[in-house]
């Protein structure tokens, strides 16, 4: 029973850490709520202004949200040697990495999606948008997990890899970017959704088959480089 | 006659513009641990990187014998934060998926921590790390037949320096092999090879 010994050997392993730090995935998801908190603030509590901004505010945050917490992925592991430890015996490694990446996503991804219909209200976001706009999320946010785990996984042996990563994947993030909010503009118009949610749902599930892969394959890169 | 463990031929490895070695064959036989000696920089940890399979940057042959293999290199590659039971069972569900757990508490005891399992590994001293990384060699034992160790008695004191002979000779009585590199001269005993990398002497 190799495979689901390493998934989820690997799983407990990294779901003991993330509770015994978490900061390392608050963080993410304090700054997620500080931006959206500070926008009516900064620019107008006027529910006009703020409405069709709504949706964007809310998908930026997210994917700058992702973003930082992105570095630390693996950069612990590869200093600590337990990324050597893992590509020389965790064959296939695509397990172990979908593993870590769910603990990631558990930890980031899905509590801002939870959030995401109380703090669309602070930004009076259209209450016909707000749950096309959460399930948006809840399709998106795993793509940005997965895409910007291979950025990780590239940048991993680089001593300040942050800015880096951030110019690696973020023009891969545009498209869920611009999916996510033509969700909201969809609903506001009262027109079917479904489409569109249809084409991250498909994202999210190429992302899901292919990522891993690339991830393994540049972890262990960084491994044999390192 | 047996097949070694373990058979390097005509290996040649350059870093950074500089051979490290080049024309180098030797084997690990069942029942043989080899110390490789040699000065910093000889290309020791990168020989072993080499036979872990870890550094594919080489020319010449490197064929070991089926099964995993236990790599452990100068980190103890520990996750601060985990205990040490639980360090250890990840690394048991890497390599030996489905082993009873009850064997952590053995190699922990095995390797002088009995009664330090539940401790996060952050708040161990250095030794004590590496006595947790070296507690993966009793929890492989024979099923690991090959063990890379780089620099197994860093921060050990006497008596760690001693468990680790003591492991490492119960491992090739055995049959299993190891290569290890060090800077400590050990008394010489059977089944103990040295191979110098670098200017023979040199330290």
């Amino acid at each position: 029973m190799k495979i689901p010994g390493l998934f989820w050997g690997q799983f407990r392993r990294d779901g003991a850490l993330a509770l015994r730090q978490p900061g390392e995935l608050a963080n993410p998801l304090a700054f997620f709520v500080l931006v959206i908190t500070l926008f009516p603030l900064g620019v107008s509590p006027e529910s006009a202004v703020l409405a069709p901004l709504a949706a964007g505010v809310l998908w930026i945050a997210a994917l700058l949200s992702t973003l930082l917490g992105l570095e630390g992925l693996f950069r612990r592991d590869r200093d600590e040697g337990t990324l050597e430890q893992l590509v020389l015996h965790g064959d296939p490694l695509v397990f172990a990495v979908l593993a870590r990446l769910l603990v990631h996503w558990l930890g980031t991804g899905l509590p801002l999606t939870l959030l995401a219909p109380a703090l669309g209200a602070m930004l009076a976001l259209p209450e016909e948008a707000r749950w096309p706009v959460t399930a948006g999320l809840a399709l998106g946010t795993p793509i940005l997990v997965l895409l910007g785990g291979v950025g990780a996984a590239l940048t991993v042996s680089l001593r300040s890899g942050g800015v880096l990563l951030a110019l690696l994947v973020l023009p891969l993030f545009i498209p869920v970017l611009i999916l996510g909010v033509s969700v909201a503009e969809l609903a506001v118009a009262g027109l079917p959704t479904a489409p569109v949610l249809a084409w991250l749902g498909a994202g999210a599930a190429l992302a899901l088959v292919t990522a891993p892969f690339a991830i393994a394959g540049a972890l262990s890169i960084a491994v044999e480089t390192g | 006659m047996e097949t070694p463990l373990l058979t390097v031929r005509q290996l040649r490895c350059e870093r950074d513009e500089r051979v490290l070695f080049a024309d180098l064959s030797f084997a690990v036989a069942r029942g043989t641990a080899l110390q490789l000696r040699g000065p910093n920089g000889a290309g020791k940890t990168t020989l072993l990187r080499i036979l872990a399979g870890l550094h594919p940057d080489y020319e010449g042959e490197v064929s070991r014998a089926p099964g995993p293999l236990a790599y452990l290199g100068h980190r103890p590659a520990l996750s601060g934060l985990l205990t040490a039971e639980e360090n250890l069972a990840h690394y048991l569900s890497l390599t030996a998926p489905g082993t009873d757990a009850s064997a952590i508490t053995g190699a922990l005891e095995r390797v002088g921590l009995a009664g330090y399992e539940a401790v996060p590994c952050q708040a161990l001293s250095a030794g004590q790390q590496r006595r947790v990384s070296l507690a993966r060699l009793p929890l492989l034992g024979i099923a690991a037949p090959l063990w890379l160790l780089d620099e197994p008695f860093t921060a050990l004191d006497d008596r760690g320096i001693a468990l680790v002979t003591t492991l490492l000779e119960e491992h090739q009585a055995a049959g299993g092999g190891a290569i290890f590199t060090t800077h400590q001269p050990l008394a010489p005993r059977p089944g103990l090879e040295t191979l110098w990398l670098g200017s023979e002497g040199a330290s």
